[in-house]
C-alpha cells in the first residue's frame, strides 16, 4: 500500500457494500468463479450439471481430497510442501484394509462384523498416519532436510509399503460401519438432514452474535446491525440451501425395494427416502470447523501463520519452530489417515493405486483456494473451496465429453492461472 | 551519574563477561565483556559489523555463546533461547524488527505470550484492547489495528516493536538501532520513553550508529571494533570526538575518560 492511499482511506466516509459487510473479497471471487464454472456446464449439459444427484456425487467425490487439503493449508504456509500425502493415504488404507479384514477378526479373534473393528481399525489408521507424519516433520524440522525432498522420498516409500504390506492385492469387501463414511453407503437421511442443518445454522448465528457483542464490550467499532441482518441471512439460506438440494436426491426406487426385501419387508407404495447429508461430508464439515478453529483461535495456530510470515521473528518471540514442523506434518498425516478411511470406505475396498496423483490435487487445492507458496497466508475454507473447484471442473468435462487428455491439459492450466490471479489480486490489494 | 558511582550502586543488573561468538571462523564477538545497572542506560556503538548485533542477541537468546558467563543480578544465567531471556524479564527491539508481516499489530505484540479465553482459545478482542492502551501512550496517531504490519509505515512498525518489548514490564531492555526508521518527531518520542523508562529504574542497552543520540542519551557508552570491546567511557567525561576516535581508530581515550 503506498502512502498516500494509506492517509486517505481513514478519510473517506462512504464504504462499499462488500467492505461494510467486511466479506472477504478473495472468498467472493472463488465463490463467483465456482458459481460460473456450475451454471457454464450446466447450460452446457443442458440441466444435467445441477441437479441434486450430480451435486452429491460431487461433495462425495471432493472429500478426500478437501480433508487433507486443509492440513496442506498449514503445511504451506509455513513454506514447506508435502508431496508423499496420496502415498501416505495408500499406506494408511493399506493398514486400516488388513487391520479390519484380517488381524482383527482373524488374528486377534474378534470375527468379522464385531462392533469395534471399525473403531478400533480407524484409531489405529489415524495412529499409524500421525506417527510417519510426525516422522517426516521431525526429518524437515530437526534434520533441516527440505520437505520437498523429505516428502519426494515419502511418495516413492510410502507408496511402496501400503504394496508390500499387501502384496499388490485388492483388499475388500471392508467392514459394513467401515464403509458408511465412503458417501452414498452412509447419509443421514432427510430427518438428521435438517436436524444438523439446524444446529449448524444455530452455531453460526450464535458466533456472530457473540463475536458483535464481545467487539460491543471492548467499545470497537462493529459493522451496523444491517450489515449483520443480511450476512446472517446469507449464511442461512447457504446452510438451508445446501440441506434442501442433498434432501432431494431420493433413494433409486430399485434400491428401496432390495434395502426393504433385505430385511424380509416389501416396499410399501408410494414410499421414498431422501440421501441426505452423506456422513463423509458431515466429517469433511467437523474438520474443516476444527482446523478453522485451530488456525484461528489457538496459539498453534497463530504460531503457524507467524512462522510462515516471518519465521526467524517467531523464533525470537521464543516460538519452537522445530517442534512446530513436527506437528504440522503430523497433523497433515493423521487428515491422509482420515482421508483414507473416505477414499477406501467409498471404493468399497483397498486397491493398490488408491489416492495416486492425490498429492498433486491436494496441492492444486490449497494453492487456488488462495494459500501462498511464500508462505503465511492461507485459509480453510479457501483450501475446501478450490478442492470443490478441481472437483466441478474435472466432473463436468467428463459430463460434457472433453476427452481425457484434454481434461488434465484444462486443469492444469487452471492451476497456473489461479495463481496467476492471486499474484496480480496481491500486488493491486499490496496486503493479504 | 559517573562509573565510580555506578561502582558504588553495588550489583549490576547485567554482566556480560569474556563473551565470544565466532561464525565458521569470523570472530563476530571476542571476548567482550560489559555490564549495566538499573536504571541506567549504555550505549554501544561501533562501525557495521562491529559485532554490537551479535553480542546483544546472546543476551537476548538469539545465540548461543561459545564462552562466557552471562550474569543477572549477580547470579549466574543460563540463557538457551529466547524464552529464558523472556523469563529474565530481558525485552529486546531487534534491529531487524522480527515481526511477522501477515499478522496484524496486536498479534505480533503478543506473539508467543497470547491473551486466552478461559477455554485456552487466543483471546483476540482483549489483545487488541491492550494493543490500543498502550499505542495510545507510545503513538497516539497509530490507528491500523486490524492491518497485517506489512501494511504499516517503518515508523509504525517500530512502535509496534517498541510497544511489545515495552508491554510486558522488562527490567532490562535492549533497543537496536531503534530510530533508525524513525523520522525526528518519532525520535524524540523515543528519546523521551527512554527518559521515562530509566527513570523507572530499567536498564537499557540502546546501539546506536548516532553519536549524538547516545550523548545525549546514555550513561556510559562501550565501544567495539572487529568484535572487541576497545572500551567503556562515562559519556559526560569524553566528547564526541574521543568517541569517534575509540570507533574509527579503536584508541581508547585518555586516561582521565577512562571508566
Ligand atoms: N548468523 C550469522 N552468521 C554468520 N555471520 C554472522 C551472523 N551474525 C553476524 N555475523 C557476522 O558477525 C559480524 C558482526 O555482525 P553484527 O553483530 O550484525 O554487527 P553490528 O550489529 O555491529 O553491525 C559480521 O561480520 C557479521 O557478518
Ligand atoms: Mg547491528
Amino acid at each position: 500500500m503506498t502512502h498516500s492511499e494509506a492517509e486517505l482511506s481513514p478519510a473517506q466516509p462512504r464504504k462499499s457494500f462488500v467492505r461494510t459487510l467486511e466479506l472477504d473479497l478473495r472468498l467472493l471471487g472463488m465463490i463467483g468463479a465456482f458459481a460460473i464454472l456450475c451454471i457454464g456446464f450446466d447450460l452446457v449439459t443442458g440441466g444435467r450439471f445441477l441437479t441434486p444427484r450430480n451435486i452429491f456425487n460431487l461433495t462425495i467425490q471432493t472429500v478426500s481430497v478437501a480433508i487433507m487439503a486443509t492440513g496442506m493449508v498449514f503445511v504451506i504456509v509455513t513454506r514447506h510442501i508435502d508431496l508423499s500425502v496420496g502415498a501416505l493415504l495408500a499406506t494408511c488404507s493399506a493398514v486400516m484394509a488388513m487391520t479390519q479384514t484380517e488381524i482383527l477378526p482373524n488374528m486377534l479373534g474378534l470375527g468379522l462384523g464385531h462392533p469395534l473393528i471399525p473403531w478400533v481399525t480407524i484409531a489405529f489408521g489415524i495412529l499409524v498416519g500421525t506417527l510417519i507424519g510426525a516422522f517426516h516433520g521431525w526429518l524437515v524440522g530437526y534434520l533441516t532436510i527440505p520437505a520437498f525432498i523429505v516428502t519426494l522420498g515419502g511418495l516413492l516409500v510410502w507408496r511402496n509399503v501400503g504394496w508390500y504390506l499387501t502384496s499388490g492385492k485388492t483388499i475388500g469387501p471392508l467392514d459394513p460401519t467401515f464403509m458408511q463414511f465412503g458417501g452414498i453407503n452412509g447419509t443421514l437421511g432427510a430427518g438428521w438432514s435438517w436436524i444438523v442443518g439446524l444446529l449448524a445454522l444455530a452455531a453460526a448465528l450464535y458466533g456472530l452474535w457473540t463475536s458483535r457483542k464481545n467487539k460491543i464490550r471492548h467499545g470497537f467499532s462493529v459493522k451496523p446491525l444491517w450489515a449483520e441482518g443480511v450476512l446472517a441471512a446469507l449464511i442461512s439460506a447457504a446452510i438451508i440451501g445446501f440441506v434442501a438440494i442433498l434432501n432431494a436426491y431420493e433413494v433409486p426406487a430399485a434400491r428401496l425395494k432390495r434395502d426393504f426385501e433385505a430385511q424380509g419387508l416389501t416396499l410399501p407404495e408410494g414410499y421414498t427416502e431422501a440421501y441426505g447429508i452423506p456422513i463423509s461430508v458431515l466429517l469433511l464439515i467437523f474438520i474443516a470447523a476444527a482446523m478453522t478453529m485451530l488456525a484461528r483461535r489457538t496459539r498453534l495456530g497463530r504460531y503457524i501463520f507467524a512462522t510462515g510470515g516471518n519465521p526467524d521473528a517467531a523464533e525470537l518471540s521464543g516460538i519452537n519452530t522445530r517442534l512446530l514442523t513436527v506437528k504440522i506434518f503430523a497433523l497433515m498425516g493423521a487428515l491422509c489417515a482420515i482421508s483414507a478411511v473416505v477414499a477406501s470406505a467409498r471404493l468399497t475396498n483397498h486397491s493398490n493405486d488408491i489416492g495416486t496423483l492425490d498429492e498433486l490435487r491436494v496441492i492444486a487445492a490449497a494453492v487456488i483456494g488462495g494459500t501462498a507458496l511464500s508462505g503465511g497466508f492461507g485459509t480453510i475454507y479457501g483450501a475446501i473451496l478450490g478442492a470443490l473447484i478441481m472437483q466441478s471442473l474435472q466432473s463436468g468435462m467428463a459430463m460434457v465429453g472433453v476427452d481425457a487428455p484434454l481434461q488434465n491439459i484444462v486443469v492444469g492450466a487452471v492451476l497456473v492461472l489461479a495463481v496467476l490471479i492471486d499474484i496480480v489480486y496481491r500486488k493491486r490489494t499490496g496486503v493479504a | 551519574m559517573t562509573g565510580t558511582e555506578q561502582s558504588k550502586r553495588g550489583t549490576p543488573l547485567v554482566e556480560m563477561r569474556d563473551i565470544c561468538i565466532s561464525f565458521g571462523g569470523v570472530h563476530a564477538v571476542d571476548h567482550v565483556s560489559v555490564d549495566l545497572y538499573p536504571g541506567e542506560v549504555v550505549g554501544l556503538l561501533g562501525h557495521n559489523g562491529a559485532g554490537k548485533s551479535t553480542l546483544i542477541k546472546i543476551l537476548s537468546g538469539a545465540y548461543r555463546m561459545d564462552s562466557g558467563e552471562i550474569r543477572i543480578n549477580g547470579e549466574k544465567a543460563e540463557i538457551h533461547n529466547p524464552r529464558d531471556a523472556r523469563r529474565y524479564n530481558i525485552e529486546t527491539i531487534y534491529q531487524t524488527l522480527a515481526l511477522a508481516d501477515n499478522l496484524d499489530a496486536s498479534s505480533n505484540l503478543f506473539l508467543g505470550r497470547e491473551l486466552v479465553t478461559p477455554f485456552g482459545l487466543v483471546d483476540d478482542d482483549a489483545m487488541e484492547a491492550e494493543t490500543r492502551k498502550i499505542m495510545g501512550r507510545l503513538n497516539p496517531n497509530f490507528k491500523k489495528f486490524n492491518e497485517p504490519v506489512s501494511a504499516l509505515s517503518g515508523g509504525q512498525r517500530q512502535s509496534v516493536a517498541i510497544a511489545r518489548a515495552v508491554y510486558f514490564d522488562a527490567r532490562i531492555l535492549i533497543m537496536d538501532e531503534p530510530t533508525a526508521a524513525l523520522g525526528p518527531h518519532e525520535t524524540q518520542m523515543v528519546a523521551e520513553l527512554i527518559e521515562q523508562l530509566k527513570a523507572q529504574g530499567i536498564g537499557i542497552f540502546l546501539i546506536s550508529h548516532d553519536i549524538h543520540d547516545v550523548m545525549k542519551l546514555c550513561d556510559r557508552a562501550s565501544v567495539m571494533k572487529n568484535g572487541q570491546l576497545v572500551g567503556t567511557v562515562d559519556v559526560d567525561k569524553v566528547t564526541d570526538d574521543d568517541l569517534l576516535g575509540m570507533i574509527i581508530l579503536g584508541k581508547h581515550p585518555g586516561a582521565q575518560a577512562e571508566a
